[in-house]
């Protein structure tokens, strides 16, 4: 009787220090396994599901400012020159309509088509348009040959023509290889926004994934009227106007 | 009547005086004792570890640690888990950020100038040059650690 009881009071100081360890070690052990997930990154490929866009808001965009070039300069490593031997990711232009006298200012920039033209004419597949819409020049296989710059009717893409020292270690450009706007895909893929649209004043610049219905983006293309440049050509852009 | 014989049936038909003679002929007068020991030595002291030891590059390891991979099979095929690894990146949109050359600088960049490039013992440096292995990698990417980076760059 006293045994049974002696045995029955080890057991359950055993249970109650078994339950406090396991506790404390789960209280150690989780944040490291949240951690240890979040630092190996994105692990899915991109999602054909999603197709990233962005909504320009030409009444927003003020003549002369210049803030998503620069911005666009320093995430990228540009030199800013304007060159034609100097590499122009953005560009600002500014229109006007002679009739009327209207004026309007714009960035203009690879229009991340979903038939794209540059991916066409590439014959070392180098220039592809990734599963999300976005298109890239992979400058692993970049020969520099400049097809992809002629048939792009947007001029959106340029050749590094001197040899560049201390690059951004995530935008890796190198003389000889074609570049263009990425959408700046090393951030999109962090789950931030570009460079220029988290820099623009005025919030011109809207961004976002234009297949999925609830997003702010899709949801301002259903109710206000916007266009593509050069919709004429089919190419069907993920970059649309709104007030051009 | 001449007839052909092999070498060994000619000394196995020789008397043992001659037989002392022709070796003596061909090993000991014609090359001295001295000379092959100092050719015995020389072929042990090449083989050996002291040898090795002096030669090999030793490459700047930066902060080091445990690899993704071990030591040794990592000296052989580094270039394949890049290679993946790139086309998995740029293509697809697989960040996995374990096997990324970013992840690798941000091991074995130097502690003293945040870099596997700068200088002849840098860690991508000592071996390439040692094997005569010309990369490319570092004409677009960066060779610095990013925190480095980020800092030389914060405006």
């Amino acid at each position: 009787m006293t045994k049974g009881c002696k045995i029955h009071g080890i057991d359950s100081q055993r249970r109650s220090f078994l339950k406090t360890s396991l506790g404390a070690a789960t209280v150690m052990i989780a944040p490291g396994i949240m951690l240890f997930d979040t630092a190996h990154g994105q692990t899915q490929p991109a999602s054909s599901k999603v197709r990233w866009g962005m909504l320009i808001d030409t009444a927003q965009c003020k003549p002369g400012c210049n803030d998503c070039v620069t911005a666009c300069n320093r995430e990228n490593g540009l030199s800013g020159g304007t060159k034609p031997t100097d590499s122009q990711w953005i560009r600002k232009v500014e229109l006007k309509d002679k009739g009327k006298g209207r004026e309007l200012s714009l960035p203009m920039m690879c229009q991340h088509c979903s038939h794209p033209p540059c991916v066409d004419v590439c014959p070392t597949n180098a220039s592809f348009k990734r599963a999300d819409g976005i298109v890239l020049v992979d400058k692993h296989r970049c020969i520099g040959c400049r097809y992809c710059m002629m048939a792009c009717p947007y001029k959106a893409r340029s050749l590094v023509h001197e040899p560049l020292h201390d690059q951004n270690p995530d935008v890796p450009r190198g003389k000889g290889t074609v570049e263009a706007c990425t959408f700046c895909v090393h951030r999109v893929d962090n789950g931030q926004q570009p460079a220029c649209a988290e820099a623009c004043p005025n919030k011109a610049i809207l961004f976002g994934d234009l297949n999925d219905l609830e997003s702010e983006i899709a949801r301002k293309i259903r109710s206000v009227a916007s266009a593509q440049v050069r919709a004429d050509l089919g190419l069907d852009t993920g970059i649309r106007y709104q007030g051009l | 009547m001449l007839r052909a014989r092999s070498p060994l049936a000619y000394l196995q038909g020789m008397s043992r005086g001659s037989l002392r003679r022709a070796l003596q002929l061909d090993l000991l007068v014609t090359v001295p004792v001295r000379v092959i020991a100092a050719f015995v030595i020389f072929v042990l002291f090449m083989a050996s570890p002291v040898f090795a030891a002096t030669n090999t590059p030793k490459p700047d390891i930066g902060k080091g640690g445990q690899c993704v991979k071990e030591t040794q099979w990592m000296r052989v095929n580094h270039m394949h888990l890049l290679k993946h690894q790139r086309d998995e990146v740029v293509r697809k949109g697989i960040r996995d950020e374990k096997l990324s050359l970013k992840n690798c600088i941000e091991c074995h960049a130097s502690t003293k100038d945040d870099s596997v490039i700068a200088r002849s013992d840098s860690f991508c440096v000592a071996c390439h040059h040692y094997e005569a292995v010309k990369i490319d990698c570092f004409e677009c990417h960066s060779g610095i650690r990013k925190s480095a980076w980020l800092q030389r760059n914060a405006k």
